[in-house]
């Protein structure tokens, strides 16, 4: 059987490189899948690697995107590129193929026609910088989800809610029984992320790119994002005390229905298979929180950095194939409790939650995110004004509107 | 008298001067070269990746107007009036009990000298545990019967950055009392017995002449505990990564922060330079009254 697999491999290595022994080529994949489900992800795409005849040095990076980029960067800018490395694709790694850093993968791209089988099609547009393809999508993440224990609403009494209006209406019953109605880590992201839904599912999608693809700094101080504050101050109040940091503890906290709920994306969803829970009975998704239901196109991507090493270079070429793989793509989404990136491959094994999210993607209700619209500057100073926001409750609505409307207009 | 008699000033311990070269060579290159390429890009508006474009004091503005560099600065300045003063009062009062000839000295220094081994990261988690009220010092009080006791430091705005001091001085205070130590055993006994016998009170003897002979080690303190708060970085990232919100941010990590996570490195570098510039305020005038004063004598 392993011997098969080889020569299987070995005939798709040679077929997809013309010519040369596939002798096997380690290549290193920094990454910051580090959270249980997240871990199982990945090993799924060290496995298909592996199987090719490559093999996979996992570098992992613990401490979630915004610890581990600068390292990916600094790797990358300093002379000492990995041999693929995760991003979310959009403007993040935009300078670093500006300057030349990162391989061009559009020949791959137009021989294996990534342009028809990757959907929604808006996924590959943040790979493409100039008409040039710089990296291969993986899976799509979505914010906008509202996780909450059913066992929490069960003992608060109160049923469990179908949308964010009605879930502030039950957060005093559920502060009642003993319970944190809404549970945000303290990293900064997640108290920025979270009020980025609540832009997008109380503002309206027309809302959200107003602010954040026009950048509009007028509207964004006007009346109807004065309306997303009030929502965002429901949301604090009814965060308070979450003393926790880390995202994954927070969900934990809603695995275990010490909290009501949580706004965050579909990757919490690996954190609740992981424990055992099944959708609908354990706990309760709702994406747009229950008010727009809408799928962001963000999501993970691998990018390529130029590397001088040929053996190296095919490697690259090989991973990213198994990559958009089909039978890769569905043991990797199931894992990872993300969408697929194409529309052919069967979900059967899909889950209620994942399913709601398919069939918002077949319907076409797709919006870019944030990471795609802002740059890193932005999205920086974001969050510091809503970390602050969250942890300050003195700080009032009317103040933080002004400075959110300040870095809109500034932002590029 | 010829020339030859007296050597050119460039070759007299022309070993010594050959044996500085790296060091010499190292400061100016990485020091300064790479201080003054830092101010001078600045100036631009460089953002993943360094370039010319100069923007004029753009950055600094923004800076200026940063509520999370203000709240940075005022955090900054409480935690380095704090911790200069009580890591040197800590730090010598313990050094002077230790110096009364008690027993097992020995076994004291090395407890008090013992959290210095702890890097701060270390110290910060430790600290981060401790310092946590759902397992930390309030619940052992709560646990003990005082139920409404409450020390939670950490997750309230407005004293975290007091959280973050005691645990500076916990890792920090066991060296200076070690420095002070030294400087104390370095007191000539002679001037202990003329004290006596004059009939000076042992606190007074202090005060008036032990602290003033032990000048040269109060200044090596001065300058450690400086050095340590100016960088303060790692401490803060452990313990709380700079929150609730941004109320416990220091300036290092708002040049950290803004150099890699926002990729911006114009903004990162104009808050460096606001950095060394404050050191600088508060070195030169200090330098100046230290070494220009000695020529004098």
């Amino acid at each position: 059987m392993r011997y098969q697999l080889m020569t299987a491999a070995l005939a798709l290595t040679t077929a997809l490189q013309f010519a040369g022994p596939a002798a096997a080529t380690d290549l290193e994949v920094t990454h910051w899948w580090t959270s249980g489900g997240e871990a199982a992800a990945v090993a799924e795409l060290a496995k298909a690697f592996d199987a090719t005849g490559n093999h996979w040095v996992d570098g992992a990076i613990a401490g979630s995107g915004g610890t581990a980029r600068p390292i990916m960067i600094s790797r990358i800018t300093g002379g000492d590129p990995m041999g693929a490395t995760q991003f979310n694709h959009g403007r993040q790694a935009e300078e670093l193929v500006q300057a030349g850093l990162m391989r061009d993968l559009t020949d791959l791209a137009t021989k294996e026609k990534w342009t028809e089988i990757v959907q929604p099609k808006s996924l590959l547009d943040g790979c493409t910088l100039d008409g040039k393809i710089y990296c291969v999508p993986v899976n799509i993440h979505s914010w906008q989800w509202l996780w909450l224990s059913n066992a929490a609403f069960e003992k608060a009494g109160v049923p469990v809610p179908k949308n964010w209006n009605e879930y502030v209406a039950a957060a005093p019953a559920l502060e009642k029984a003993g319970i944190q109605p809404l549970a945000v880590g303290g990293q900064p992201w997640q108290a920025s992320g979270a009020f980025d839904v609540l832009l997008a599912a109380v503002g309206g999608t027309d809302a959200f790119l107003k602010v954040y693809k026009d950048k509009d700094a007028e509207f964004a101080a006007g009346p109807e994002v004065a309306k997303v504050f009030k929502a965002a101050d429901d949301a604090r109040k009814m965060a308070k005390n979450t003393n926790v940091q880390d995202w994954n503890q927070a969900t934990n906290l809603v695995i275990t229905g010490k909290a009501g709920g949580q706004i965050m994306g579909d990757w919490a969803q690996g954190e609740f298979q992981v424990a055992g829970q099944t959708a609908g009975k354990d706990y309760t998704c709702l994406p747009g929180l229950g008010l727009n239901e809408m799928i962001a196109t963000g999501g993970d991507a691998f990018y390529f950095p130029l590397l001088k090493d040929p053996e190296k270079s095919k490697a690259q070429e090989v991973l990213a194939h198994t990559l958009l793989d089909p039978k890769t793509q569905v043991a990797f989404n199931l894992k990872k409790g993300s969408l697929p990136v194409r529309g052919d491959v069967d979900l059967k094994a899909a889950n209620d939650c994942m399913k709601k999210g398919l069939e918002i993607l077949a319907k076409g209700n797709v919006m870019p995110w944030t990471d795609q619209l802002l740059s890193q500057d932005t999205q920086k100073q974001k969050e510091d004004l809503f970390s602050e926001f969250f942890a300050k409750q003195d700080m009032t609505v009317e103040d933080a509107q002004k400075r959110f409307a300040a870095i809109v207009g500034s932002a590029d | 008298m010829s020339k030859s008699e007296r050597p050119s000033q460039l070759f007299r311990n022309l070993n010594a001067k050959i044996a500085s070269i790296p060091m010499i060579f190292t400061a100016l290159v990485i020091f300064v070269g790479g201080t003054v390429w830092t101010v001078f890009y600045s100036f631009t508006n460089s953002k993943l990746l360094p370039r010319l474009h100069f923007v004029g004091l753009d950055q600094y503005y923004r800076l200026w107007a940063t509520p999370r560099w203000l709240i940075s600065i005022e955090n900054l300045l409480i935690y380095g009036v704090l911790s200069l003063v009580f890591s040197l009062v800590i730090g010598f009062l313990l050094a002077a009990l230790l110096d009364q000839k008690i027993r097992f000295e020995d076994t004291f220094r090395t407890i008090f000298l013992y959290p210095f081994a702890l890097s701060f990261i270390v110290t910060g988690l430790v600290w981060q545990w401790l310092l946590n009220p759902e397992f930390g010092v309030q619940a052992v009080v709560r646990s003990l019967g005082w139920t409404s006791f409450s020390f939670n430091p950490l997750y309230d705005s407005s004293i975290v950055i007091y959280g973050i001091l005691i645990a500076a001085l916990w890792q920090g205070t066991g060296l200076i009392m070690c420095l002070m130590l030294a400087g104390l055993r370095g007191i000539d006994e002679d001037i202990w017995k003329a004290a006596r016998v004059d009939g000076i009170p042992t606190w007074k003897t202090y005060l008036f002449i032990i602290i003033p002979m032990m000048r040269p080690v109060f200044i090596t303190t001065l300058v450690i505990v400086a050095s340590n708060i100016v960088r303060v970085y790692d401490l803060v990232v452990a313990q709380t990564s700079g929150g609730p919100g941004i109320a416990s941010e220091v300036p290092a990590k708002y040049v950290y922060d803004y150099m890699f996570f926002a990729q911006n490195l114009g903004q990162g570098f104009a808050a460096s330079t606001m950095m060394l510039l404050s050191v600088i305020i508060v070195i030169v005038p200090w330098a100046y009254l230290e070494f220009g004063g000695k020529k004098r004598v």
